[in-house]
């Protein structure tokens, strides 16, 4: 059957991708710039099988998710900035159980009520684990409507696959605008362990869910467990796309609606004959440190293009162990840069005029 | 005539081996005995989850049979629906205090009735926070000494006790309702009844069940088991109504 | 090759249905396309903009700071929008609503009195598809036809608006 082509705005994306990942249980509560995810299930789980629910709050749709995710069932919920930020309780206690499940945030800028424009200033919150508690979320950043589709299925896989929350960081921009996407069909996944699900103990020892360590040495022996996954979630998940990185003299990192963005910067600089190069993070927790590996002797700088007071900048420098210099260009409080500006901060900041016009 | 004993009292199936750790005249193991032989007599303990918060009713996740949930302060109501509608036939049930569902986590509580969540919720109020140490609750009683309200609790400053099954019955959703004690055997019965109907009603798909129980804390009171017994009965059940506060006509019907 | 089209006007005179027009009959040509909308606190009442790339390549960034072509419905989106059209693009002016004094000289400004000829057409809200007409032969990537093939499908379920859209982009065209 031919592939279908269909022109959707990203959050209503974000939603038809849930469903055709199997995903049949949505809980949230509607926030501007991510309402659409909510109500497009709303139309379609009615007429395609699958429940949504409107809870009374974001707490109340995180604690939903955490117990349809018990029972070993595909669950999402999708919120922005503020609305992400009461449900960090929530996903703590997710990641302490070991639930798979999806979180969407659509970011808006903050802090406080902040604002609806595109911001990435909940990327400390997504890659730091958001709650209390020394735990980690896999993160997914969708620079484009098919990788918002993609990215979707992507996240229900690899929280089943590690047992564990995925947070797909996208935001305003990207969740309202409208672009084609082509609907591909959900890829083979291998069949799951399922000897931990919640469904009621017909036939088997009863099972509990739960996340209190009782002594001090049953504490560090989970903590210890979460960590060997973590450590093994860092080696086998990074992802990123390597934009005209490989001969790069100097590099732009940055992801999502920027790391879009500077694409067009990276083809403006090769035809005026600077070797620009992207490294574009999909995955910002674990964090591509694995990117900067091959191409770093090569650089003589780096610039990470952000929207926030330069957050991603810190696992550049941590990724690169400070070998090269790496500036910050960034807009704030809803506001995008063009890929002009961006070049020109470049071109700037690496006295490039002189050395190479 | 036969040397063989019959045995005529027993652990109920719907409880583990693990025996209860509650303080001496708490009245918790009770009422999880009373909610395990209604389980056996309904036969859903393997087609049950039930879920718990922290505090001591917490602890019921050792001691039931079924499977179950360790969820936030506050939060199984929200778990225990997140469970059911991924399973409608599975019967769920929250088992929560006073502390958890009268103040952290009270929205749960009136959004599970309002929407007629078919879940049941247990809740256990004895006028405190017990397992933290004797802090003051929303249902804590006027003039009552907690660690929090060293002074006794002023009304006038710290409120009124919230009568939790009064305010759910107002709720449509909230199809029946009942405040129970288990300071005696006769009131152990009533309360038996009402734990059973409660889950009749969810078997029947029939909407948001819920029944207090009224609990002892001898503990945190600073009192004898004994005494508690008598405290509860001349300072709670004045304060809380008692009964079935809500029986809808479907309901008196099963 | 691409098209980067701003639209704006006030909230009520058609101008995000508009720039669907032309994403639809972008995704009708097989163009990669954006339908960017103005979401921010503006969507509830007050100016309404949005902006349509279209494009035979992959589009990276959707960022419009020069646009190719602005449809400006009233005043105030024509002070904001005149001055982001690139030098040499083309500017569909409302006349109606919008009096314009010392128009820029770098770009072609094409009047278009959309309100008053919608309102001789009988239906006061089509001014946007007036402005249309009038942008269409100045596009690289989509035409009259493919308009009209996606105009059918969009209004498929009131087919007397069919008639009215098309007789609107054609007054439009013919200007």
């Amino acid at each position: 059957m031919a592939l279908e082509r269909k022109l959707l705005k990203g959050n209503e994306i974000i939603g038809e991708a849930a469903i055709r990942a199997g995903c049949g249980l949505f809980f949230g509560y509607p926030i501007t710039p991510s309402t659409e995810v909510v109500e497009y299930l709303s139309a379609q789980f009615p007429k395609r099988g699958g429940t949504v629910l409107q809870a009374e709050d974001e707490i109340g749709a995180i604690y939903m998710c955490y117990g349809a995710a018990c029972t070993g069932n595909r669950v999402m919920t999708a919120s922005s900035s503020p609305g992400v930020s009461l449900k960090q309780e929530g996903i703590s206690y997710a990641a302490a159980v070991e639930l798979p499940m999806v979180i969407v945030n659509v970011n808006r800028c903050g802090p406080g009520l902040g604002g609806l424009g595109p911001a990435q200033s909940d990327y400390f919150q997504s890659t730091r684990g958001g709650g209390h508690g020394d735990y980690r979320t896999i993160v997914l950043a969708p620079s484009k409507a098919q990788e918002l589709y993609d990215f979707t299925m992507d996240a229900f896989d690899l929280a089943d696959k590690h047992r564990n929350p995925v947070i797909l960081h996208t935001d305003g921009f990207l969740g309202q605008t409208m672009e084609p996407v082509w609907l591909k069909p959900r890829p083979e996944q291998p069949e799951l362990d399922r000897s931990w699900v919640v469904d009621g103990a017909k036939g088997r020892e009863k099972r509990v869910l739960a996340s209190y360590s009782l002594t001090n040495e049953i504490g560090e022996a989970n903590n210890l467990k979460w960590e060997e996954k973590y450590k093994h979630i860092e080696e086998t998940e990074q992802r990123w796309e390597s934009f005209h990185a490989e001969d790069a003299e100097y590099l732009i990192v940055s992801y999502g609606t920027t790391g879009r963005i500077s694409k067009s910067t990276v083809l403006n600089a090769r035809a005026q004959g600077i070797k620009l190069g992207l490294i574009r993070p999909i995955t910002l927790w674990p964090f591509p440190k694995k990117a900067f590996e091959p191409i770093l002797d090569n650089l003589k700088g780096i610039v990470t293009v952000e929207l926030n007071t330069g957050q991603m900048i810190e696992d550049v420098q941590l990724a690169t162990k400070c070998k090269k210099p790496v500036y910050l260009y960034r807009r704030q409080g809803g506001m995008l840069p063009t890929e002009h500006e961006i070049l020109d901060f470049v071109v700037d900041t690496f006295n490039l005029t002189n050395e190479e016009a | 005539m036969s040397t063989e004993m019959q045995k005529v009292f027993g652990r109920s199936a719907g409880l583990t081996d693990v025996p209860f750790s509650f303080c001496p005249g708490c009245t918790h193991g009770t009422i999880m005995r009373l909610i395990a032989e209604v389980l056996e007599e309904l036969e859903i303990i393997d087609n049950t989850i039930g879920i718990s918060p922290v505090g001591c009713a917490g602890f019921s996740q050792n001691f039931f049979a079924c499977d179950f949930i360790g969820a936030a302060h506050g939060r199984a109501q929200a778990v225990g629906i997140g469970v059911k509608r991924a399973l409608p036939d599975r019967m769920v049930f929250t088992y929560q205090g006073d502390g958890d569902i009268a103040a952290i986590g009270t929205q749960h509580a009136i959004h599970a009735a309002a929407r007629g969540e078919k879940i049941t919720s247990i809740m256990v109020n004895n006028a405190i926070f017990g397992m933290t140490g004797g802090q003051m609750a929303p249902t804590t009683l006027d003039g009552m000494r907690t660690s929090t309200s060293p002074y006794g609790k002023n009304t006038a400053t710290e409120g009124f006790p919230i009568d939790m099954p009064r305010l759910l019955a107002n709720l449509p959703g909230a199809v029946y309702v009942a405040a129970v004690s288990v300071d005696s055997p006769k009131e152990i019965a009533k309360a038996k009844k009402a734990i059973k109907k409660a889950f009749k009603v969810q078997m029947a798909g029939l909407g948001f069940a819920f029944v207090s129980v009224l609990s002892t804390c001898p503990t945190n009171w600073g009192i004898t088991a004994t005494e508690s017994l008598q405290w509860l009965r001349d300072n709670m059940m004045p304060v809380y109504q008692m009964g079935e506060l809500k029986v809808t006509e479907e309901v008196a019907k099963l | 090759m691409m098209d980067k089209v701003v639209i704006a006007g006030f909230g009520g005179q058609g101008v995000m249905f508009l720039g669907k027009v032309l994403a639809y009959a972008g995704m009708d040509a097989d163009l990669e396309l954006c339908w960017i909308p103005s979401y921010g606190p503006e969507m509830r009442g007050g100016t309404a903009n949005c902006s349509v790339i279209l494009s035979d390549e992959e589009i990276h960034s959707p960022v419009i700071d020069l646009a190719d072509a602005a449809i400006v419905m009233n005043m105030p989106a024509y002070e904001k929008f005149a001055p982001k059209v690139r030098p040499g693009g083309v500017l569909i002016v409302n006349a109606s609503l919008a009096k314009v004094e010392n128009p820029r000289k770098d770009i072609t400004v094409v009047y278009v009195n959309a309100t008053d000829l919608a309102n001789e057409l009988g239906a006061p809200n089509i001014g946007n598809m007036i402005c249309l007409g009038a942008l269409l032969p100045h596009l690289k990537l989509v035409d009259n036809s493919k308009i009209e093939k996606v105009m059918a499908k969009l209004t498929g379920k009131r087919p007397e608006m069919l008639a009215i859209n098309i007789a609107a982009i054609e007054k439009g065209m013919s200007l």
